[in-house]
């Protein structure tokens, strides 16, 4: 029998076996680094992690667009599980680049690089998000300022990415350029199933936490009814 | 299109009226502009480079808009003046463009006196700061009221507005400070009009969303 409830534990599944085997291809299968060495590996988590925060993001926005436009029910929770999630990976973002600056500059925080200035950005961003959500009142007019606020998000992403671009030039007149590894082709396949990895576990913690909430509202409404 | 700018010019006229009469909210932003500026004298070492006092001064700029923003709509919270302006017969965009129009001009005002203010206490300004600011004015003011309009709904106003805005200004203060230090300004311009286009035109479009159910 294969019913919808069958559909999380299958994923979760799947995010599990895949981060597995994405973290056995990391440290057993692919050759480490000339340069950086082992610290290099971490190269693994974060992009990933950072490409997958953006695609919390993304679908948290588009919910919200869709929630403003056609108003399908439950496109505000959704937006605002999204959401939730992509701070989480943004989080990660932060701390798993800080530990990498810290192994290859020496420092555990480097205005120069434009990634984690812009996830911090992001992060106060989106820790806003939670604070208006949190202020007001559940409703149709929370639903309506949270999903602008999501909008905004995506607008402030690629501009925030050029002003950091932009202020590089000023504040560290020599620009740091990330060439990365040269990707071999053992490197790309490692990296593109870290990154389905990450996909797949952003996504099954997203329908964990959906079906939660659903729960609660859903409880919420019986207890009103009873009531 | 005439009916839709007689809206925003009536509006807008509203809320700068309001000010003449009442005068509430000028004065403080002068005062608060240049105590800010004194508090800067203050705060940057006296062999602090020329460069950190025009970083200053965007800070100085951004906290005045900032504590304008917080009264952009202390006429509107009394008396549910709002739900009166939703009723009306206008386009709700309209609302938000007279109130950016009326919060600029206040910005404007208090600029009018905070710039030679600057150029008197630490050093002279080129154009491009100046034109820097009136483009940095438009993406505060549209963002700003925007975003005023949201706090506005929440329990901890006051509080909220600071939060929400300054993420959203931080592209502003790159592009206002990096007009006024950098060899070349233009691309900084073009950056702030850029920012200015992008954010007035969701801010315009999203506004209906912020006040209505």
């Amino acid at each position: 029998m294969w019913s919808r409830n069958n559909a999380v534990p299958a994923l979760a599944a799947a995010a599990g076996l895949l981060v597995c085997a994405s973290i056995a291809l990391i440290f057993f299968w692919i050759p480490e680094d000339a340069d950086q060495g082992i610290s290099q590996k971490i190269f693994y988590f974060h992009v990933p992690i950072a490409l997958t925060a953006y695609a919390c993001f993304g679908w948290g926005a588009l919910k919200a667009f869709l929630h403003l436009w056609r108003r399908p029910p439950g496109a505000d929770l959704e937006s605002y599980v999204a959401i939730h999630q992509g701070v989480i990976f943004g989080a990660l973002t932060l701390i798993t680049g800080s530990i990498w600056a810290r192994a290859s500059w020496g420092v555990w925080w480097a205005w120069s690089s434009e990634q984690l200035v812009l996830f911090l950005v992001l992060f106060l961003f989106y820790s806003a998000y939670f604070m208006l959500r949190f202020s007001v009142e559940p409703g149709p007019a929370r639903a309506n300022l949270c999903a602008v606020y999501a909008l905004f998000g995506v607008v402030l992403i690629p501009i925030s990415f050029l002003a950091i671009r932009l202020a590089n030039d000023f504040i560290h007149p020599t620009v740091f350029t990330s060439q990365g590894p040269q990707m071999a082709g053992s490197m790309f396949f490692t990296f593109c199933v870290a990154w389905a990895a990450m996909l797949t576990l952003a996504a099954a913690l997203y329908h964990i936490e959906l079906a939660g909430k659903r729960l609660d509202v859903s409880l919420r409404e019986l207890r009103e009814r009873l009531a | 299109m005439s009916g839709y700018l007689r809206d925003v010019a009536l509006l807008t006229r509203k809320d700068v009226l309001l000010e003449l009469r009442a005068r509430d909210a000028v004065p403080a932003l002068l005062l608060f502009v240049v105590s800010a500026l004194v508090v800067f004298h203050f705060a940057l070492p006296a062999d602090a480079a020329e460069l950190a006092a025009k970083g200053m001064l965007w800070v100085a700029i951004l906290f005045t808009a900032l504590l304008g923003l917080g009264r952009a709509f202390q006429a509107e919270r009394q008396q549910s003046m709002l739900d009166g302006l939703l009723l009306a017969p206008c386009d709700r965009s309209a609302i938000w463009l007279a109130k950016t129009l009326a919060t600029i001009v206040f910005l404007g005002v208090a600029e009018l006196v905070a710039l030679p203010a600057f150029a008197l206490f630490f050093s002279a300004l080129d154009w491009e700061t100046v034109a820097g600011i009136a483009l940095a004015n438009l993406g505060i003011c549209a963002v700003g009221t925007l975003v005023a309009a949201m706090a506005l709904a929440s329990r901890a106003r006051e509080l909220l507005l600071p939060l929400l805005f300054l993420p959203l200004a931080i592209p502003i203060v790159v592009g206002g400070v990096g007009a006024s230090v950098a060899d070349d300004g233009g691309r900084y311009l073009g950056f702030l009009a850029l920012y200015d286009a992008v954010f007035a035109i969701i801010s315009w479009a999203s506004f209906e969303y912020v006040v209505t159910e």
